[in-house]
């Protein structure tokens, strides 16, 4: 049972704002990724909200409390860190037991709940190993178990997986899934793997450099992203590009010209916007269509076979790259010249200061 | 969702500026145990020792007293004892400097071979550095160097030789060897810790590029030893500035003012000569020396140290 | 890839390594023989490497001086001084590793700074200061000079032990409900454990061997052993036995225990001064 909210946090070191400003509420048994480039302030946020950081100003909640100068133990959090940080001096069953005695819970129900967490996550058999003696999923592990049997009311991951092989990472993302179903708690998760926050978000929080972009389902998110910085960083292969000339629109859509002369009606209402303005289409390799001849042309560059999928990068006339995602078994071949399809229904239109416009249609999975 | 709250300041910046100042009391509180002793320490001994040192105050002679000014400086800085003091306090640090650093290294890289009995080797190598300092200088004056019965003298005439009275005629030169003896073993000991952790795939990497040993040792080893050395020459400098019994029981820093440190020289004014106010004067410019050395070590060093 | 050592090489190499560890610790290995030697045999010329061993010589040192008496100052003053430092710089320590300030640094090398101090120019002012506190020639006395001696390379030492301890794992101490004194004591101290045993040793060494204030500030009561070995020098000096088997009591505990514990001494020297 556990709501999080964030009121207009923010952190300054030194003279450099690193957040700046972050707004967020977060329900009960929500598990919330953050997510965005290297150095955008996902881990400052997260360790402010754990209260190793300092929070400069703003309100941070838990349950309703301002907790802003709630020594971290005492927050009711547990946070899984991405090198695990376990005691090195102390086994598998003295690193899970220690919050739990700091706690100054009785013996015999601390034996308890540990052996049942140790049950849970199968480390029954290196309840009496030391770290340095576990393998790099092993420690993931206890660090997890260590984190579940304090109970807490929030669930805190620093990237927590990308230490680990992309085998056992797979493994545990799933495990990490399932584990949030069956306990319910609120979680905050950070990661910049796509893959780990598309997945296991119920809320996804883009973060660029200290500032939300954008937050949303993980669908929301790739179906309706709210600007290019969005579009460009959620899926993969990123988004393609094509500046664009606005010509009209009305309630049903817009009329864009794209470079070739060709003109595109995307389902866009685009309120306000002057005919001549310069615009960008954006569309997803997944919906871009090949086509033997027609507007749109370019040669193949590259081809990338991945058994189930191919990509095709096509270079077209004004030197920029599209990637074109097809069927494993497509025949093209490079150097052919190849023509753009592009499906108006899965196009994306941003104005020139890169925020998108309102689709006419809700996608069904992301309403 | 991201709705820009208005910013109010008021509440949330004192709260934080009492947080960030309520860890910076626990650092504080932490550390000023130690930084107050150490404050006392060096501040009171010094602001008497700056007192006395402008005073005429000698134990024997008591009809001798008052304001001395500048006496006890100006009788000190004109005196040749004091500035051949100073000197023989140079050459005996820069000395045992370069045979402790300049050995120790060449040690370091020795003992870190493959040999027979390495362990042992190692332990006898180190050995010295475990010897109090009266000790050493009694060991060396007595039973190694003493003109009849030391056990070199005894080496020499077995090759037709004469013995010579090394103490009597090279005697800061002696001293050095005797000081260098002990704290040898320290830089190798240190030396050697940081030879073995060089990586082993470091070196192999140079062995492929066709690195011969000696090339090896000057871009491989050496560099990899700067941050060591540093240490090294950190730990002895504060160590050899303040060189005293092996003086003190070897020469009495004899012959005349031969190998009298800055150190001794003060020491006899004080509890030879019962002069404290001469001896005070040179406590306070031996302070200055330390400090100016200190300034120039600590900066030289502290950048090896921190990282 | 190992390139085969040529034999002539290590040959080369062991007589060399032999060579030189033998001549180094020849003085040593001569103290320890002659102790066993009666004045006669002492100061034969030339000096003999084998004769009938014979204890005369610490019977005569136990006779004239209370070897047991030094050596409890000795103890004393070096734990107790190592002890005090230790306990007085694990905090200071902390505090610079992990609550830093923009004067940590400055604080640092000032504290280094002051270890230069020469204790001869500042004699005078702490022989009559410890006298005015009735603290000359008592182990209470020297042990606080030589902690104080001490505790700025201490604290160095220390300091850069705890910055090599992962934050993360602090941080995970805090975020189990660790106050700052059990976050000391249950989570930074064991970590650090190599490295403050390490520093432990070096300072019991150096305390042990102190010459300057243990001469200067002590007579009888609290003398230590370097007074002991000083009583030896002059003019008993040239009775090489006696002096042997007083300077062999003098050193053994210390060489021996040198000995046991220079694995950790270099190991924990290793884990944050030297890489
Ligand atoms: N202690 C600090 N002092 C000054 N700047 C800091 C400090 N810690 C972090 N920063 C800065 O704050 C910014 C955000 O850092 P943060 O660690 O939160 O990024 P991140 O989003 O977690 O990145 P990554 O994905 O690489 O982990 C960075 O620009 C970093 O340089
Ligand atoms: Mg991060």
């Amino acid at each position: 049972m556990a709501t999080v909210e964030l009121k207009n946090l923010r952190k300054t070191y030194l003279t450099e704002e690193i957040i700046k400003g972050i707004s967020l509420s977060i329900e009960d048994r929500e598990f919330v990724v953050f997510v965005g480039p290297s150095g955008c302030g996902k881990s400052t946020l997260l360790r402010m909200i754990a209260g190793l950081e300092d929070i400069t100003s703003g309100d941070l909640l838990i349950d309703g409390q301002r907790v802003n100068d709630v020594e971290p133990g005492k927050r009711g959090l547990a946070m899984v860190f991405q090198s695990y940080a376990l005691y090195p001096h102390m086994d598998v069953y003295k690193n899970m037991e220690f919050g739990l005695k700091l706690a100054g819970m009785p013996e015999a129900e601390r034996r308890e709940k540990i052996e049942h967490v140790a049950r849970t996550l199968q480390l029954e058999p290196y309840l009496h190993h030391k770290p340095g003696q576990l393998s790099g999923g092993q420690r993931q592990r206890v660090a997890i178990g260590r984190a579940i049997v304090r109970n807490p009311k929030v669930f805190l991951f620093d990237e927590p997986l990308s230490n680990l092989d992309a085998a056992l990472r797979g493994q545990m993302r799933v495990e990490l899934s399932a584990l949030h179903r069956k306990l319910g708690a609120t979680t905050i998760y950070v990661t910049h793997d796509q893959v780990e926050a598309m997945t296991m978000a119920d809320k996804i929080v883009v973060l660029q450099k200290g500032v939300v972009e954008q937050i949303g389902s993980p669908l929301e998110l790739y179906h309706h992203p709210r600007n290019l910085f969005v579009a460009r960083f959620i899926g993969s292969p990123p988004m393609n590009f094509f500046p664009a000339i606005f010509q009209g629109g009305d309630t049903t859509g817009s009329a864009v010209q794209l470079r070739d002369g060709s003109t595109l009606y995307v389902p866009v209402t685009s309120p306000g916007l002057l005919p001549g303005t310069k615009v960008t289409v954006g569309i997803r390799p997944e919906h871009v269509e090949l086509a033997a001849s027609g507007p749109n042309s370019g040669v193949v560059e590259v081809i990338e076979r991945l058994g189930a999928i191919t990509l095709v990068h096509v270079r077209m006339p004004d030197g920029q790259i599209i990637v074109v995602q097809m069927d494993g078994a497509v025949l093209t071949d490079v150097d052919t010249r190849v023509s753009l399809t592009l499906p108006p229904g899965n196009c994306h239109l941003f104005a020139p200061d890169g925020v998108a416009f309102e689709a006419c249609h809700r996608h069904p999975l992301a309403a | 969702m991201q709705a820009v709250l208005q910013h109010s300041p008021s509440s949330e910046v004192s709260s934080e500026r009492r947080k960030n100042a309520s860890a910076k009391r626990t650092g504080f509180l932490l550390l000023s145990p130690s930084v107050l002793l150490l404050l006392v320490w060096s501040i009171v001994p010094l602001v008497m020792t700056l007192w006395y040192s402008v005073q005429n105050y000698n134990l024997v002679d008591p009809t001798l007293h008052g304001f001395a000014g500048i006496d006890n400086y100006w009788y000190l800085l004109t005196d040749p004892d004091f500035l051949h003091s100073l000197l023989n306090t140079f050459v005996l640090v820069a000395g045992v400097l370069a045979i402790s650093v300049g050995g120790g290294t060449l040690l370091a890289v020795l003992y870190d071979q493959d040999f027979f009995g390495r362990g042992i080797a190692r332990i006898m190598v180190i050995s010295p550095f475990f010897i109090m300092p009266t000790v050493s200088a009694l060991l060396w004056k007595n039973l190694m160097l003493h003109p009849i019965y030391g056990v070199y003298s005894a080496m020499m005439r077995a090759v037709g030789l004469t013995p010579i009275d090394w103490l009597a005629r090279f005697p800061l030169l002696t001293v050095m060897m005797i000081v260098a003896w002990e704290w040898l073993p320290f830089a190798v000991l240190i030396l050697l810790t940081a030879v073995q952790s060089l990586d082993g795939e470091q070196r192999e990497a140079a062995r492929m590029d066709g690195a011969d040993p000696i090339a090896r040792f000057r871009y491989i080893i050496l560099p990899h030893l700067s941050r060591a050395i540093s240490v090294v020459v950190m730990i002895e400098t504060i160590y050899l500035l303040t060189v005293f019994a092996e003086i003190s029981v070897t020469t009495a820093g004899g012959p005349g003012v031969a190998s009298t440190n800055l150190a001794y020289l003060i020491y006899s004014r004080a509890l030879l000569q019962f002069d404290v106010g001469g001896a005070s004067a040179g406590g306070v410019i031996a302070i200055i020396i330390a400090n100016i050395v200190a300034i120039f070590l600590v900066r030289a060093v502290a950048r090896n140290l921190e990282a | 890839m190992a390139v085969k050592t040529k034999t002539s090489t290590r040959i080369g190499v062991t007589i060399l390594g032999w060579g030189i560890a033998v001549w180094l610790f020849f003085p040593i290995f001569w103290m320890f023989l002659t102790s066993f030697k009666n004045e006669i045999q002492a100061i034969s010329t030339p000096p003999k490497l084998f004769f009938m061993p014979t204890l005369s010589s610490y019977a005569e040192v136990f006779e004239r001086a209370s070897y047991w008496h030094f050596t409890l100052n000795t103890v004393i003053v070096s734990v107790g001084a190592t002890a005090i430092a230790i306990a007085l710089a694990v905090p200071a320590a902390y505090s610079m590793a992990f609550l830093p300030s923009s004067r940590t640094r400055s604080t640092l090398l000032w504290m280094l700074s002051t270890r230069m101090l020469p204790p001869v120019g500042v004699l005078v002012p702490i022989y009559l200061l410890a006298r005015n506190t009735h603290l000359l020639d008592t182990c209470t006395g020297l042990a606080i000079v030589d902690m104080l001696t001490n505790l700025p390379i201490i604290v160095w030492m220390l300091y850069t032990f705890f910055r090599e301890v992962p934050a993360p794992i602090l941080e995970a101490g805090r975020m189990d409900g660790a106050s700052r004194w059990q976050e000391m004591t249950m989570v930074l101290l064991p970590l650090a454990l190599p490295g403050i045993a390490s520093t432990a040793l070096l300072s019991l060494i150096l305390c042990w061997n102190e010459a300057f204030w243990s001469l200067n500030l002590t007579s009888s009561h609290a003398a230590p052993l370097t007074a002991f070995i000083a009583s030896f020098s002059s003019p008993e000096g040239l009775f090489f036995g006696k002096l042997s088997a007083a300077s062999t009591l003098a050193v053994a505990p210390i060489l021996v225990f040198g000995w046991i514990s220079q694995k950790q001494l270099v190991r924990g020297l290793t884990f944050g001064a030297v890489k």
